[in-house]
């Protein structure tokens, strides 16, 4: 995800030319071609998260459309407060880079986990969070959270789903999901490159006759809660899936959308991380079976709560 | 306005709002109003008519419990009313106690947390020289602050980038938030700790209006380097039973003693 972010921004500058991209030294190989091809455009803050958040707000507030960058946690939870504070409270156009969703870093260990920043980023006020689950929705992402001209969370994964062919004419809205293909035993809702899980369980259950819908909640704020209550009228219940802590991510959203509106759906499961540290390393294939987020645990899943 | 005739009508609209709103923090907005008045008399560039004028020099309160004092420069200035300092801390009003810029003309930046000041007045001076302007950034911290390390990743960028539009000073006032800053975290040697992070380093009484001004005015003395003013400074200066004491960090003037210290300040214009 993180090259279709960076070549994407980079066809972007000749556009935006205020656009400047801030790392906090990291994106080694990744970011090469960039700082090469467009100095002006380029920062590199060092290994001051903290610094890099309070100066995108600072050149910001000049006009700048600012770009920070770094992996997992650092560029949001060790900064949040310049985040709240300087970004969010001041409606700027920072637009905050986390490479490194989930389990994408699994290897290095739990501080490299980014498996909360869905939740603590969507309690912010004023703030859009993005989570792709695509290399299409990645590419049209960088685009559409220039165009918010407000503080944007993009979370990117090392992983990523099979997008459907016939997007070319499609409309990339923020905050509105997207039925990537319909059915009707359930419907899952889905943020991030775990999709690529969701469309193996997908092919299974197609395989076994049951046809299932599967939304891309890209935006998890705002967000178009229709979709959610259709697919409670017309599925055989709602399932939501995400790389993530069930508290406060994609699940709670889905709950809340639902409740809110008075909606009760035939059947109800979140499918996400408990509240845990995952001592354990491993790749993010690993990890995903390991806390039950791949595609066998998420058939077995969805064929218990529907039929079970 | 003269700046010295300004220092005092900021005190005693200080006074009278922390008095009021039953606000804390009036030795902090007291210890500032000298640095406040010569800063808007005479080194800034603004308009307050115009407050969003792009060529504009840019100051920020990072210490932003003494927004009190800067609300009331403001308004002083012509940015907004001064009746609205009336409001100040009361239910309903856009001035909190930490400096707020939503609806108060004049703010460039919201503090409050201690650290954040700098690093916004880097991004706002690199984004200047990118852009070839002029202007100039200026940014108050206190002492006690320069306890947050974002402030020291501040002062490292802002040399390495040659940011000698950049002015950081310092209300050095030797006293924090529970006992002196000596007693807390050592700042000595403070003045060579800048230079050594590549500032150029200088300090004046920030009560000396007249070294203030001539001081400030030759900034940037040095190319390529961001000046630090280190001011010294007496915390509630001005009001006898309030200097020098931690004390009057928290507690609200109120009764006889609001009495005292109103006397105390209009004794002096």
């Amino acid at each position: 995800m993180r090259d279709h972010f960076i070549n994407e921004l980079s066809s972007l500058i000749d556009e935006f030319p205020n656009i400047i991209l801030i790392t906090g030294d990291l994106g080694f190989g990744v970011l090469d071609d960039f700082r090469k091809n467009y100095p002006d455009n380029f920062i590199n803050a060092g290994v001051a998260e903290q610094n890099m958040t309070g100066i995108a707000t600072g050149m910001a507030l000049e006009g700048k459309i600012v770009f920070t960058y770094s992996i997992a946690n650092f560029p949001i939870l060790r900064c949040l407060e310049q985040i709240r504070n300087d970004a969010c409270y001041h409606g700027v156009n920072v637009n905050i880079v986390s490479i490194g969703g989930g389990f994408s870093y699994g290897a290095l260990g739990i501080s490299h986990h980014a498996t909360e920043d869905l939740s603590i980023m969507r309690s912010l006020p004023e703030i859009t969070v993005v989570s792709p689950a695509s290399f299409w929705e990645v590419e049209q992402a960088t685009r559409a959270i220039i165009e918010t001209k407000k503080v944007c969370y993009l979370r990117l994964d090392k992983s990523a789903g099979m997008d459907i062919d016939n997007n070319l004419d499609e409309h990339f809205i923020i905050g509105k999901p997207r039925i990537l293909t319909d059915g009707d035993f359930c419907t899952i809702f889905v943020t991030g490159g775990i999709l690529e899980e969701v469309w193996e369980a997908h092919d299974e259950l197609q395989s076994l006759g049951y046809r299932i819908r599967i939304v891309s909640v890209h935006t998890l704020k705002p967000f178009d809660g229709s979709i959610v209550l259709n697919a409670a009228k017309q599925t055989g219940g709602i399932v939501s899936v995400e790389e993530n802590t069930l508290d406060g991510g994609l699940g709670s959203l889905i709950a809340e959308t639902l409740l809110d509106n008075g909606v009760t759906p035939k059947k109800f499961l979140r499918i996400g991380l408990g509240s845990e540290f995952s001592s354990i390393v491993g790749s993010q294939k690993y990890l995903r079976k390991c806390y039950g987020l791949d595609s066998k645990s998420i058939v077995s899943k969805v064929m218990k709560l529907i039929q079970g | 306005m003269e700046s010295i005739e300004l220092a005092n009508r900021i005190r005693i609209h200080a006074l009278k709002m922390a008095n009021s709103g039953g606000g804390s923090h009036i030795g902090s907005a007291l210890g500032i109003s000298d640095i406040l008045a010569v800063l808007y008399s005479d080194i800034l560039n603004i308009d307050p008519k115009n407050p969003e004028l792009i060529n504009r020099d840019r100051f920020i309160l990072s210490k932003g419990h003494a927004g009190a004092a800067v609300y009331a420069t403001l308004a002083e200035v012509g940015f907004f009313p001064i009746a609205k300092l009336e409001t100040h801390y009361q239910d309903g009003s856009d001035l909190s106690g930490h400096v707020s810029h939503k609806n108060v003309p004049g703010v460039e930046l919201s503090t409050g947390s201690l650290g954040h000041g700098l690093s916004v007045g880097v991004g706002m001076a690199k984004a200047a020289k990118l852009d070839k302007k002029g202007h100039k950034v200026f940014v108050l911290l206190s002492d006690g602050e320069c306890d947050e390390g974002s402030v020291w990743e501040a002062a490292m960028f802002a040399s390495h980038h040659k940011l000698d539009n950049l002015i950081a000073l310092i209300d050095y006032n030797k006293i924090q938030s529970l006992d002196t800053v000596a007693n807390t975290l050592a700042l000595e040697p403070f003045k060579s700790k800048w230079e050594s992070f590549g500032w150029n380093a200088i300090e004046v009484n920030g009560h000396d209006h007249t070294q203030l001004k001539s001081e400030l005015v030759k900034i940037p003395s040095i190319n390529s380097k961001p000046t630090v003013c280190i001011c010294h400074t007496t915390k509630g200066k001005g009001v006898s039973f309030m200097e020098n004491s931690v004390l009057w960090h928290y507690r609200c003037p109120r009764g006889e003693e609001f009495e005292m210290a109103l006397k105390e300040l209009k004794e002096k214009k």
